[in-house]
């Protein structure tokens, strides 16, 4: 079977907001039609039926089971554009990048918008588990008296509602916790956190100021940058923070909510096409999408160092690396989520790691050190937030950007996610 | 923003009471909709030489006007057209009286008068004291008309944008042009395929777009057939993402005054486009302050948006090859551009400067490629601005014209739309106000 190249034309977000701020009022589907409305706007897509659009969020109302469809549906796109979801925790930004992709690769279809939204003000609260059991014993009554029956067995305690947690189901222990041990086994101090926060902030900074996000935002409810960012943000003010954390450990906490990401509202959306598309349509391509690769690790069961909740993409990256002939020497941008800066430090630190690389990773020795120079040098998420799914779609359009920019060249990609899980990728341009 | 005033007087009970006090009695103007005929009624046309030429005739009959040559008395018209291209002495005008007066009385509402005339030329002073003799008489009739009813001159260098300025000024794209006159020139102005896309497959872009008389002009042009590059700051991307959707058109974020814009809009234009056909420079800001207590950053930031990105960009694109032959550039100035306004030295300074800035890049427009470069000067316009004005202030400020109401960003958008079709190609580095015949300026 022959397959083609799959462009990515652009994309478009909103500027992510922090939890409870101005979109604490704005639902999933309202920002992520804002967000494809943007990309519609900027590359004249009024009326036009796409391949499909796939998109996803991690928190998600039960009502919202037709989320991207509903979106699209109240988008300028023609409405015979087809959408579904998907969810893979934070890596379903970059996965929707992936399937769509993969099809217009093998000629399925000719252009996609890839997506992911996240709210966390407008989080879904459900009903607590033994009143919902009470409730739905109630439906299957038969008579009214059986229903009297049912519904008698109410108790106060069951009214407390079931708040999302950002825990992990088989652990209990919070993202920040998990990390927190991360952190710890591998060493990393609390002055190269904040080195690396302080960074996050300044790179965002500089790319908003001479006007790099200029075409990859559309601002949203009176939003024009993303209120995480603090461009006077330094290591000195950072460490003036106290740890949030893995305070159990002490003396030995280090990750405090300066170099932690907070919880985020927004949404993101990344134009793919084949080329053919993108040239009928007269939109220049900025990079195309090569290959990516998944991970999961055993965080429940495993091994405190090596198995960490976040430490999926320390797996998969030399895989993909591997089956693309590369090292890091070929790429010009790293791109590392930063859901933690001790993640992205752990990650790293993983592949310097002589003995680690040839025991766990099955190599002759350490993957390789990453030059920082080109590591996230416009910025991420601790700067700009993580509204879960739409952190993706955020890194894929501003990387396609840079290679763009630079004219050619390759840059790599890796997210991890909650349930131990990695999603890594490749652009070139 | 409604003007209730307006509405009021134009009740059963508000235009009884109007009259009778003797209030300004606005009315509601006959404005443009798609599929409109030219006129709602005849046209009488009439020549100071005696017999309309034929060629004017058929300009007219062909634009699908209803032409009489006499009046007959139970006649309504909508529009009077005299051709005063003969008129040589100061007794050649007595000939306008003549044909006016009996029209005038049969006008009707939102009624034309359209008075063709010869522009002076140096060569012959009593010839050039008769034809400028036509300025003063179209601009006191324009006060004289009543009930909606307009008056322009067009000083006819040239026929070769005749056909496309007639139809203008008769319909009701011209809804809020009372009292000027446009000098009409040589230059390339093709008819388009079909008057009502005249603009069809053209490209076209709108500084300021995000609001306003900006999206206006947008959604018009886009109306007439362009694809429309809306452009504004990152800041105001949220409304002009609407405005792109709603007419179909693509936005694009960018800073005219920013150092790089130029640069940028042409890496757009090479990346995105075949090359562009109309350029509306829209984008204006205002920083009011008396000049005595004017701030350093108050003025400069003025000056640079609303002028010097003007000069840039243009210049750009000059040197670029991204601007296609027989372009148009249309620039808003205001009417404090030619008149001054208190508070406005700033704003007043830029509005001025672009008319320079018409005036002297005609020439260049005009050899690259027959391209033209000209001026559209607002009055009143109701916009999200002056809906912030003070009620009264507002009030008074829209009976000052002698259509006694304010205009609409769709009246300044119908004349930027007419001005960027490639049948107004004769019009070049010329001021066409928008303004009701605003009491105030030239």
């Amino acid at each position: 079977m022959n397959t083609r190249r799959a462009a990515i034309v652009g994309g478009n977000r909103i500027p992510f907001a922090r939890s409870n701020g101005p979109y604490a009022h704005a639902s999933n589907q309202d920002m992520l039609t804002a967000a494809i409305d943007g990309l519609v706007a900027r590359f004249g897509l009024q009326d036009e039926r796409l391949g499909e659009v796939a998109a996803g969020a991690v928190l998600k109302h039960s009502r919202d089971f037709n989320l991207t469809r509903e979106s699209v549906l109240g988008s300028r796109l023609s409405p015979n554009t087809p959408a579904y979801d998907v969810q893979q925790a934070c890596g379903t930004g970059l996965e929707t990048v992936i399937l769509t992709a993969n099809k217009i690769a093998l000629g399925q279809i000719d252009s996609a918008i890839a997506a992911g939204v996240d709210t966390t003000s407008d989080a879904p609260i459900a009903v607590n588990e033994d009143l919902r059991a009470v409730l739905l014993e109630a439906n299957r009554a038969k008579s009214l008296g059986g229903r009297v029956k049912a519904l008698a067995g109410i108790r106060p305690t069951q009214l407390v509602p079931s708040i999302p947690q950002n825990s992990e189901p088989r652990t209990g222990l919070s993202m920040g916790e998990h990390q927190a041990i991360t952190t710890l086994e591998w060493g990393i101090t609390r002055e190269a956190q904040d080195e690396l926060a302080a960074a996050s902030h300044q790179n965002l900074a500089a790319a908003y100021d001479r006007g790099f996000q200029d075409d990859l935002i559309t601002p949203f409810l009176g939003l024009t940058r993303d209120q995480n960012l603090r461009a006077d943000s330094t290591a000195e003010k950072l460490a003036k923070l106290s740890p949030a954390f893995g305070r159990s450990f002490g003396e030995q906490a280090t990750m405090t909510a300066g170099n932690s990401t907070p919880l985020t509202d927004g949404a993101s959306t990344v134009l793919l096409a084949s080329d053919e598309w993108a040239a009928a349509h007269n939109l220049p391509v900025l990079a195309y999408f090569v290959d990516a690769e998944t991970a999961a690790v055993d965080y429940v069961h495993g091994d405190k160092l090596a198995d960490g909740l976040l430490m999926a993409p320390v797996y998969a990256v030399p895989r993909l690396l591997a089956r693309n002939g590369l090292t890091f020497a070929d790429f010009d941008f790293i791109e590392i989520h930063e859901a933690f800066a001790g993640t992205v430090l752990a990650t790293m630190k993983a592949w310097e790691d002589d003995e680690f690389c040839r025991t766990r990773l099955g190599l002759d020795g350490a993957l390789g050190s990453i030059d920082r120079a080109k590591l996230n040098v416009n910025g991420s998420s601790l700067a700009a937030g993580h509204p879960f799914a739409a952190t993706g779609g955020r890194i894929v359009a501003s990387l396609a950007k840079m290679l763009h920019e630079k004219g050619s060249g390759r840059g790599l990609i890796s997210i991890c996610a909650a349930g131990g899980q990695g999603v890594v990728a490749i652009l070139e341009a | 923003m409604s003007d209730r005033y307006l509405n009021l007087v134009n009740s059963p009970v508000g235009s009884a009471v109007a009259s009778r006090v003797g209030l300004p009695r606005p009315s509601v103007l006959r404005r443009y909709s798609a599929g409109d005929p030219l006129l709602p009624g005849p046209l009488l046309l009439g020549s100071t030489s005696g017999k309309p030429t034929a060629a004017l005739r058929k300009l007219l009959t062909t634009a699908g006007a209803e032409v009489l040559d006499t009046l007959g008395e139970t006649d309504r018209l909508a529009a009077v057209v005299l051709d005063a291209r003969s008129v040589a002495t100061p007794r050649d005008l007595s000939g306008l009286r003549e044909f006016l007066a009996p029209g005038l009385k049969a006008l009707g509402s939102s009624g034309r008068v359209i008075v063709l005339g010869t522009p002076t030329d140096g060569a012959d002073i009593t010839a050039d004291a008769a034809r400028q003799a036509l300025d003063g008489i179209v601009r006191s009739l324009a006060k004289e008309l009543r009930r909606g009813a307009t008056a322009n001159l067009l000083w006819v260098a040239d026929d070769a944008s005749l056909a496309s300025a007639l139809r203008f000024f008769l319909s009701g794209k011209s809804a809020y042009v009372d009292g000027q006159p446009l000098l009409l020139g040589a230059g390339k102005a093709p008819a388009p395929k079909d008057w009502d896309q005249p603009l069809a497959g053209k490209t076209a872009l709108v500084t300021g777009a995000a609001r306003g008389i900006g999206a206006a002009i947008a959604g018009v042009l886009a109306r007439d057939g362009a694809h429309v590059i809306v452009a504004d700051l990152t800041s105001a991307g949220e409304a002009l993402a609407k405005v792109a959707n709603r007419v179909g058109g693509t936005a694009l974020h960018l800073d005219v005054a920013s150092d790089k814009a130029p640069e940028r809009l042409l890496e757009h234009l090479a990346a995105h486009t075949k090359g562009l056909d109309v350029l509306v420079h829209n984008a204006g800001i205002t920083r009011d302050k008396l000049l005595a207590n004017m701030k350093p950053e108050q003025w400069d930031s003025v000056i640079a948006v609303n002028l010097e990105s003007q000069l840039r960009i243009d210049a750009a694109l000059l040197g670029s090859d991204q601007l296609n032959a027989q372009a148009r550039v249309v620039c808003l100035s205001s009417t404090t551009g030619l008149s001054g306004n208190r508070g406005q030295t700033n704003y007043g300074a830029t509005k001025a400067g672009v008319l320079g800035l018409v005036r002297s890049s005609a020439a260049a427009f005009a050899a690259h490629g027959d391209s033209t470069i000209n001026a559209i000067a607002p009055g009143f316009i109701d916009t999200e601005m002056t809906a912030k004005m003070p009620l009264a202030t507002r009030e008074v400020a829209r009976r000052l014209s002698s259509l006694q109401q304010a205009g609409l960003p769709i009246d300044v958008a119908e004349a930027v739309s007419w001005l960027s079709s490639p049948g107004a190609g004769g019009v070049n580095g010329q001021v066409l106000r928008v303004c009701g015949q605003n009491l105030v300026g030239a």
